[in-house]
């Protein structure tokens, strides 16, 4: 009876992802301890957090996938009406307009369509398997295009890099020609010049420090300075756990959210950071195969947008902490505190193993 | 080729998913692969780069203020001295309504509407993450007050500082000066001068007399302690201490019974006194009076106080002695006499005949002597003595303008005197190519008749007089007057006495000396316009009176004291020298609208010479001389 019970709830979970995710979480929790200075509270609500995002995963494990899909449209076209309520009403804060208050509590669309623009753009592309034309790319980019737009214009930079590359991923993995990426290679390098013109002073400071932080080493290259020579000081095996100096005597700004990477490797070193990439890279190449065995093109597709944008949250924020990349505000994937982010990743694991357990239901 | 081509077969289309998937993952390794370059890079390379930074960024540097150098006179007796007190800081950037934490402080410490002023004053001024004073030298039980409710008040802290204090008040003001917070305009300066990284710490540097201009050698070393802080600023720890070096102590060549006696001799009067000493050029007194209040302006003075000052009619705040550009009237002609010696325009027993004014040939403006109907026959002894226009009208004439204006700047009229503090005036020596700067108009014989009596557009400073005086006395050396004596170095511990500097005099030939000094005695004698004053010496005193007019009269218009305002009354000047023969002490008074010099300037510098050659203190202080003496000057 128990047994039966226990291969219920376990039965459309994936062990690979399961183990590798645990043990992220897990490390996660340890750095946190130490990043929120040996303060048990952050531990216990980040236990919270995660607790609530896997309960969100294994609720989406159990959704088969053709209901996933369903979910596509509904789902993005509500995404859009919130961005468009936070254009209007929306809560200014840090001089950005993200938040929307939601009677009781308030909600930041921008992350919904994390998972809504590649769930709406793989059910379309499904719907439209048998007869895919170079228009349905079309529709697809404006699909696209238009939450992208919006969330640029909050300005959130972190969260439109992170929605538009899992558009994009659906696009590149949908058989994008590659005449058109090349075109839109070029067509990028080009309109990056425009962008730039189109940037908050913010953004564009952001950049420019990370070409030269010590240009402003006591404002904007503050992060960047703190978390190299952090993470530099740490050396092949680190400081220890606990003995981080640059996390515990508060040099490193934001050191339990997106720069916690930093508070690793300063007291785990090379050594743990390397750790850390390898659960990484297990979590992606799982994921990967799941995509690769998907029974359905939706299936294919969401799957494998899931996954890459996983790995475009870890890239980035490693090669922000690190000091190759802007400081775009995007968070180390289940490491730094935050329910938000846990709760939409976590998501996305769950579809990945709703994909890979109700294979064997729909295959043909 | 159409794009997006029709995807008709199933394995084809999953074959050609599988290899963007297979893309995907390689991308991913590649990029993994970048990343772990990238700390490799970090944590093994340039791992001892990021853990010497890592180390300066636990340890930082504190600096320790120096205590300021003293300021003593020639006796050790303390004219700036500093004192360890507590303040209560307020630092604005860390309070939320200010008003209301100010009032919550004066709850339990005294606050008064003075110090309110004072700190708004400062908050105008300053930045909002420097630490203000709300109110200084706090008393035990304030300090214990405050600790007890402390929690209450974020942002405000009880610190412990070396305060500034000038004991003498306004005696010394215009002397030491004073020290205050420093602006904007001083960091630029250090800045400059690259000393910026020495006053790390510092809130305080001189802004007037020695206290600025000996700013360098008060100041001292900043030390620094070695502290690990957190991000913060919060040491942790000491790890490393280096002291700092105190500034060094000033010897002054005043002596501050000397100067309080010149003071109180002043009374109720305006006015400037500088008494030199001649073969060294050092500065025995520096009076202008009146005085301020300097304690006032070390941490910012409040509106009222200042004001008051510079509202005053008797402007406190003007140094006299340095700044103050009065005519030097009849003091002049001692100097004039000497030129007309020197340069063969006179002879000692060449006289004249004084109807009373002088006219120029070929004109009919009569230049007035002070005494209508003049003073019979007058040779060059007598013209002192008495003090005659008329003898030195027709001597500037024969002498020239290029000719005065050559040998005055060697007694260091119309140049500064190089005393060692600044903002030094260099008054007027008029020449032709000042006239034509100045005016642009070509010099006129009529300009130079009344150069030859100190009035015209000549201008000297009460300075300046004393400072040819004293090289009347030195026989024709101009010496470079200084106020510090010597300097006591806090590190060595070793004092170094300030070697006396000649400038460019004019030798004196000694029998042109003797001649004027002879006259200059006989001025201080019955029938000399400063024998009151004299009466008793038990030295000789070579002086000469003067007299500076406030306010122009017209042609044929006689001056009567009592019936002008007493501001536009005549400014009364003396100089002497004494003893005669063997000067050790030279003076300039200068009274404002003093009238006469030698009932009210002379018996000023006799005062100070009688405590100085002969150590007597005045038994009261000297009411001013109501009786109308018979001379004028």
């Amino acid at each position: 009876m128990i047994r039966r019970l226990f291969t219920r709830l376990f039965m459309h979970l994936d062990g690979y992802l399961l183990f590798a995710l645990s043990l992220l979480m897990l490390f996660g929790l340890i750095v946190l301890y130490s990043a929120a200075g040996e303060d048990f509270h952050f531990v216990t609500r980040q236990m919270t957090n995660l607790s609530v995002a896997l309960s969100v995963m294994w609720l989406v494990a159990n959704i088969p996938p053709q209901h996933l899909a369903r979910l596509g449209l509904p789902v993005y076209v509500i995404g859009l009406l919130l961005l468009l309520g936070v254009a209007l009403f929306g809560e200014i804060s840090h001089g950005a307009r993200r938040w929307l208050h939601i009677g009781v509590t308030t909600i930041q669309p921008s992350e919904v369509m994390k998972i809504a623009v590649p769930l709406m753009l793989a059910w379309y592309f499904d719907r439209r398997a048998a007869t895919l034309r170079f228009k349905d790319f079309v529709i697809a980019a404006i699909l696209l295009a238009v939450p992208v737009a919006f969330i640029l214009k909050q300005p959130d930079l972190g969260t439109s890099l992170l929605v538009t590359a899992a558009g994009f991923y659906v696009l590149f993995l949908g058989g994008l020609s590659w005449r058109v990426l090349v075109g839109l290679a070029v067509a990028g390098a080009a309109s990056l010049t425009l962008l730039w013109s189109m940037q908050h002073d913010y953004q564009r400071q952001r950049v420019l420090t990370l070409l030269d932080p010590t240009q402003d080493p006591l404002g904007t290259g503050y992060h960047i300075i703190q978390s190299t020579i952090a993470m530099g000081s740490g050396g092949i095996f680190g400081k220890g756990w606990l003995h981080g100096t640059q996390a515990h005597l508060e040099f490193l700004p934001e050191r339990h959210t997106d720069f916690i990477l930093a508070v690793l490797a300063e007291e785990f070193g090379l050594f743990g950071g390397l750790i850390l990439l390898a659960i990484y890279l297990l979590v992606i190449g799982r994921g990967l195969v799941i995509a690769a065995n998907a029974p359905t093109l939706f299936g294919r597709l969401f799957a494998g947008s899931i996954v890459l944008t996983f790995f475009t949250y870890a890239f980035v924020n490693i090669g922000m902490v690190s000091g190759i990349l802007p400081v775009v505000g995007v968070p180390l994937p289940l490491m730094s505190y935050g329910g938000t982010s846990a709760v939409t990743l976590l998501f996305g694991m769950g579809a990945l193993m709703s994909i890979q357990t109700h294979r064997k239901l729909v295959q043909t | 080729m159409k794009f997006g081509a029709e995807i008709k077969n199933h394995k084809l289309e999953l074959h050609n998913f599988r290899l963007r998937i297979a893309l995907s993952a390689a991308f991913v390794l590649f990029a993994f692969f970048l990343l772990s370059a990238r700390l490799f890079y970090l944590q093994v390379m340039q791992h001892e780069h990021y853990q010497t930074l890592a180390e300066n960024n636990r340890i930082s540097i504190v600096p320790i203020v120096p205590n300021r150098g003293l300021i003593l006179d020639r006796n050790g007796v303390a004219l700036a001295h500093n004192y360890s007190a507590f303040t209560l800081e307020i630092t604005p950037s860390k309070v939320k309504d200010l008003n209301e934490t100010i009032n919550g402080l004066a709850g339990i410490i005294e606050i008064t509407p003075r110090d309110r002023k004072r700190f708004k004053k400062l908050l105008e001024e300053s930045k909002n993450f420097e630490t203000l004073p709300i109110r200084s030298r706090l008393s035990e039980v304030e300090v214990a007050k405050f600790a007890v409710n402390r929690y209450r008040f974020p942002g405000v802290e009880i610190k412990a500082r070396l305060f500034r204090h000038y004991p003498h008040m306004e005696t010394f003001s215009h002397v030491v000066g004073h020290i205050g917070r420093i602006n904007d305009r001083d960091v630029e300066r250090l800045e400059e001068a690259e000393l910026l990284a020495n006053y790390r710490g510092t809130d305080h540097i001189g802004k007037q007399g020695l206290e600025q201009s000996y700013e360098k050698q008060l100041h001292g070393i900043t030390g620094f302690e070695q502290v690990e802080t957190d991000a913060g600023g919060r040491a942790v720890r000491t790890l490393s201490r280096m002291p700092p070096t105190s500034g060094d102590t000033l010897y002054l060549s005043i002596d501050s019974k000397l100067q309080e006696i010149a003071v109180k001799a002043f009374g109720k009067f305006r006015g400037s006194l500088v008494a030199i000493e001649p073969k060294s050029g050092e500065v025995l007194a520096f009076v202008s009076q009146p005085g301020f209040d300097p304690n006032l302006f070390v941490d910012g003075i409040d509106s009222v106080n200042w004001d008051t000052y510079n509202n005053s009619l008797d402007k406190p705040l003007n140094n006299r002695a340095l700044r103050g550009q009065y005519p030097p009237g009849s003091t002049f002609k001692p100097f004039m006499a000497l030129a007309g010696l020197e340069l063969g325009k006179r002879t000692p027993s060449y006289s004249i005949s004084d109807p009373g004014f002088f006219t120029l040939p070929g004109n009919s403006h009569r230049y007035r002597d002070w005494k209508a109907g003049g003073h019979g026959t007058v040779d060059l002894h007598k013209s002192i003595v008495i003090s005659c226009d008329t003898y030195y009208y027709g001597l500037a004439v024969d002498l020239g303008i290029d000719n005065i204006t050559k040998f005055m700047s060697h007694f260091g009229f119309g140049r500064k005197s190089g005393i060692d503090i600044e903002g030094e005036q260099i008054g007027v020596l008029p020449s032709q190519a000042w006239k034509m700067k100045r005016f642009k108009q070509k010099w006129y014989t009529g300009d130079t008749v009344s150069v030859g009596i100190g009035q015209g557009y000549n201008l000297a400073t009460p300075l300046q007089l004393a400072v040819a005086t004293a090289a009347l006395a030195n026989n024709g050396q101009l010496m470079r007057p200084r106020l510090v004596h010597s300097i006591h170095d806090s590190k060595t511990g070793q004092t170094r006495v300030l070697a006396p500097e000649t400038r460019d005099g004019w030798p004196l030939k000694p029998e042109n000396l003797e001649r004027v000094t002879a006259a200059m005695v006989d001025v201080t004698r019955p029938g000399g316009t400063a024998s009151r004053a004299s009466a008793g010496a038990e030295y000789s005193i070579a002086g000469k009176t003067g007299t500076a007019q406030v306010v122009g009269m017209k042609q044929g218009q006689k001056y009567v004291e009592s019936q002008v305002a007493e501001r536009h009354r005549d400014h009364a000047l003396f100089i002497a020298f004494a003893p005669a023969d063997k000067p050790r002490i030279a003076i300039a008074v200068l009274v404002e609208n003093g009238g006469h010099g030698g009932s009210i300037a002379a018996p000023i510098a006799r005062t100070v010479m009688d405590y100085y050659l002969l150590g007597k203190v005045p038994k009261e202080p000297l009411a001013p001389d109501a009786a109308e003496e018979p001379e004028h000057d």
